[in-house]
């Protein structure tokens, strides 16, 4: 089961400075923890204390956000292709992210 | 130090008087490497608020996508405050995830000028610097860089808003 996962600039200091990686996994849950096995510290940039993934960062499997795919949960078949990238936010107020990080 | 076209510097300063009192935000894309803002891609502000901005997921990807097909990078990610000044808030510096990019940020808060500033967030740390807009063929001191940093809510570039 070979998935291709395309890493931020922001990551990858945890790969390297290689741009893609491969892991795999059944869902994005079981990924993460393959790819934090080769590349320490990875997941913890992408998982929150309580175990979801990050708010504010966005992970597809192909062409979809896995938001709406069950998130963490997601399936993977052999062959997709995951793409992580930061959300682009911010703003004037930080009550209004603080507001949003519990979503 | 951010070097920008005045034409494109004009589009990001339209954008956020149409969008104003939401923050507007978008890109600034330039070729890999170049530290040069070449192309202007306004985003939607999928969180269409007065005090808060995110780039809807799907055009994200289809934006960065379409970089990197044509070797490009995001030079610039700008956004406007509606109310504050054009400087980061705390959110700004901790989201920040391109430590690449210039932010640059524009306070439509005075309805006759404009203030833009630009800033470099790398690792939670900010540095203001200096704007240098080239092809203006108007006023060029209209635009002014200052890098005190300390106050800023004293002096500040005044971009004519003609909206």
């Amino acid at each position: 089961m070979a998935i291709e996962v395309r890493i931020p600039t922001i990551l990858r200091t945890y790969t390297g400075g290689a741009k893609v990686v491969e892991g795999s996994g059944d869902t994005i849950a079981a990924l993460l923890v393959d790819l934090d096995s080769k590349h320490n510290g990875l997941r913890d940039r992408l998982i929150t204390a309580e175990g979801g993934l990050h708010r504010f960062v966005n992970v597809y499997i192909n062409d979809e956000d896995v938001r709406f795919l069950g998130a963490l949960d997601a399936k993977l078949n052999d062959g997709d292709s995951v793409t992580i990238l930061p959300a682009v936010a911010g703003g004037a107020f930080a009550f209004a992210a603080a507001h949003a990080l519990r979503g | 130090m951010l070097t920008i076209d005045a034409a494109i510097l004009d589009a990001i300063v339209k954008h956020a008087r149409r969008d104003h009192p939401d923050e507007a935000c978008g890109v600034v894309a330039g070729p890999a490497g170049s530290d040069t803002p070449t192309r202007h891609i306004p985003m939607d502000n999928a969180a269409r608020s007065m005090t808060f901005y995110q780039f809807d997921s799907m055009e994200q990807l289809r934006v960065w996508r379409e970089m990197d097909d044509a070797d490009e990078e995001p030079v610039v990610i700008y956004h406007s405050h509606t109310a504050t000044e054009a400087a980061p808030s705390r959110t700004d510096v901790n989201l920040a995830a391109e430590p690449g990019a210039h932010y640059l940020l524009v306070s439509t808060r005075e309805p006759d000028t404009t203030e833009v500033r630009s800033f470099r967030i790398v690792d939670g740390a900010v540095t203001e610097e200096p704007v240098t807009v080239v092809n203006g063929d108007v006023d060029q001191h209209a635009v002014q860089s200052y890098l005190f940093g300390q106050s800023p809510t004293t002096v500040d570039y005044e971009c004519r808003a003609d909206s």
